[in-house]
């Protein structure tokens, strides 16, 4: 079976699944409770969540690993069980759909800020994310998916940790951008240019964004990245910023607006197309039409 | 030459120097400027370029850290002749970020810019139950409680502090206040809220008037 190195070399467009976090709600996680204490407690509503993201049409399945890191577990007091958790996200996922879909499992922040801002030091977000990242890769992932990153120091020491433990597996880093006048920049004022240039440095395969932005701004943004990169580009934009509605959240762009945004993404040379908060399985297989349309 | 100093002082509060910082407030006070003028028109006024400028995203994140951490250092000097003198602040605020959630950020951002405008601020933390809201509001006798969420699940929980303070019949001794990601004005008047901050400058001027009007 290919790899998804393999298929991105033949200039394949892959697609990834949609949002995780409005899934387990919808399967009713409790708000505060750790969402990743599911792949152990509630293994059928992580496959239920995987298969029906395959059925929609994605290539690659993400995990429900995004607060894994030892160290974001920590706030649960879960950290002890970061191998267990990380493990079990993993062979949830891949029990549940077929060989030749694909699983990425999702690295997200560890939740607190390096010094001399933070209290968090260089070695300790180290370790927590080999500790994470480790587990993941013995679990048996495709891909190493580190995302929703704002701050260069952390998406780098990330990326390093995974390089480093394998040598071959694909990692893709993706990080929150915000416009601003003079270009996109994450909050932490991490430039398009200067994510390139770090993260593909640290090892990085595909690089890109994730979360922050509705599908407009991402067409942007991909843009801005292929100025300055040729390595393949993975893009998942949220449907639209939240508004609330009787006081309930709404993300107002549907499924039509993301395909057709998916088709521009792809004239623009983005490589993985998927989508992030507020996307769902019909979301997913919008765009799987779009992308199959465009063959 | 007392301009001179406090200008000097806003400069070196947006570069982030803590150290100059903490040594122009300590000439400041040496040279008898005053302590409520060395805070308005030093420490606040550099913190409200400093607000302005990270709002139009001309800085970031860590440059608003660093010159908070520099606006402490100056604090710190001020602080005693403050009581001394009996300069009350403007008025009290208490923030958290509500029960079940988190993400703290944003809630950080509020404490920082309301202190940097001169309140004072009881930061509870993160994951603060309705009951911790009330009760930090009545003992420390705030003006103002400042509810902050992400996540659309905790949302409901600024609520149930508005509906606690209600219970009690205490409800009209605070103005409340929301933000975060998922919120909006709507949102904040069907639960009763008094105002809904769409970012860090909105809350201070909401607390501002809340204030003003007492």
């Amino acid at each position: 079976m290919a790899t998804i190195t393999e298929r991105l070399s033949k200039n394949e467009i892959l697609l990834a699944d949609g949002a995780m976090g409005t899934q387990l709600f919808a399967r009713g996680l409790e708000a505060g409770a750790c969402p990743e204490l599911w792949n152990t407690e509630n293994p059928e509503a992580l496959s239920d969540i995987a298969r029906t993201y395959a059925d929609a049409g994605a290539d690659i399945v993400f995990t429900n690993t995004f607060g894994g890191s030892s160290i974001r577990l920590g706030h649960y007091n879960l950290s002890k069980r970061t191998s267990e958790l990380n493990r079990a996200g993993v062979k949830t996922a891949r029990a549940a759909i077929s060989d030749d879909i694909f699983i990425a499992a999702s690295i997200g922040p560890s939740g607190g800020m390096l010094e001399p801002l933070g209290e968090l030091s260089e070695d300790e977000l180290r370790i927590s994310f080999t500790e994470q990242i480790s587990a993941v890769i013995e679990a048996g992932a495709d891909m190493i998916a580190i995302e929703t990153m704002t701050d260069i120091s952390e998406a780098t020491i990330a990326v390093q940790a995974a390089r480093q433990l394998s040598p071959s597996i694909p990692i893709s880093a993706t990080m929150t951008f915000d416009k601003t006048v003079n270009g996109f920049f994450t909050i932490m004022g991490v430039s398009v240019k200067q994510a390139v240039d770090e993260l593909s440095n640290a090892g990085a395969d595909i690089l890109g964004s994730n979360c922050g932005n509705g599908i407009e701004l991402m067409i942007e943004i991909a843009k801005e990245f292929k100025s300055v990169t040729d390595l393949p580009l993975l893009i998942q934009a949220n449907a639209g910023l939240p508004e609330t509605e009787d006081g309930k959240l709404v993300y107002r762009e549907t499924p039509a607006m993301l395909a057709a945004g998916a088709g521009r993404l792809i004239e623009n040379s983005v490589s993985i197309i998927g989508g992030c908060c507020g996307t769902t399985p019909a979301h997913i297989s919008a765009m799987r039409q779009k992308i199959d349309h465009l063959k | 030459m007392t301009n001179d100093i406090l200008t000097q002082l806003t400069q070196v509060l947006q570069t982030g120097d803590a150290t100059a910082v903490s040594d122009l407030t300590k000439l400041a006070i040496d040279q008898s400027i005053g302590t409520k003028i060395i805070l308005d028109d030093g420490l606040i006024a550099g913190m409200n370029i400093v607000g302005e400028r990270f709002k139009k995203h001309e800085i970031f994140l860590p440059d608003l850290l660093f010159s908070a951490k520099a606006f402490y250092a100056g604090l710190e000097h001020l602080k005693p002749l403050l009581l001394k003198e009996k300069i009350a602040s403007p008025g009290k605020v208490v923030i958290g970020t509500v029960q079940g959630d988190q993400h703290d950020i944003g809630k950080n951002l509020v404490g920082i810019m309301l202190e940097g405008a001169g309140f004072e601020v009881v930061d509870l933390g993160k994951d603060v139950s309705p009951e911790q809201f009330v009760d930090a509001a009545v003992e420390t006798n705030a003006d103002v409680i400042g509810m902050s969420a992400l996540l659309t699940t905790t949302m409901p929980v600024m609520k149930k502090v508005i509906d606690l303070a209600t219970e009690r019949k205490i409800k009209d001794q605070f103005k409340y206040i929301v933000g975060g990601a998922p919120l909006s004005d709507k949102f904040a008047k069907e639960i009763g809220a008094d105002a809904y901050c769409f970012d860090t400058v909105s809350a201070v001027e909401c607390v501002k008037g809340f204030v003003k009007g007492k």
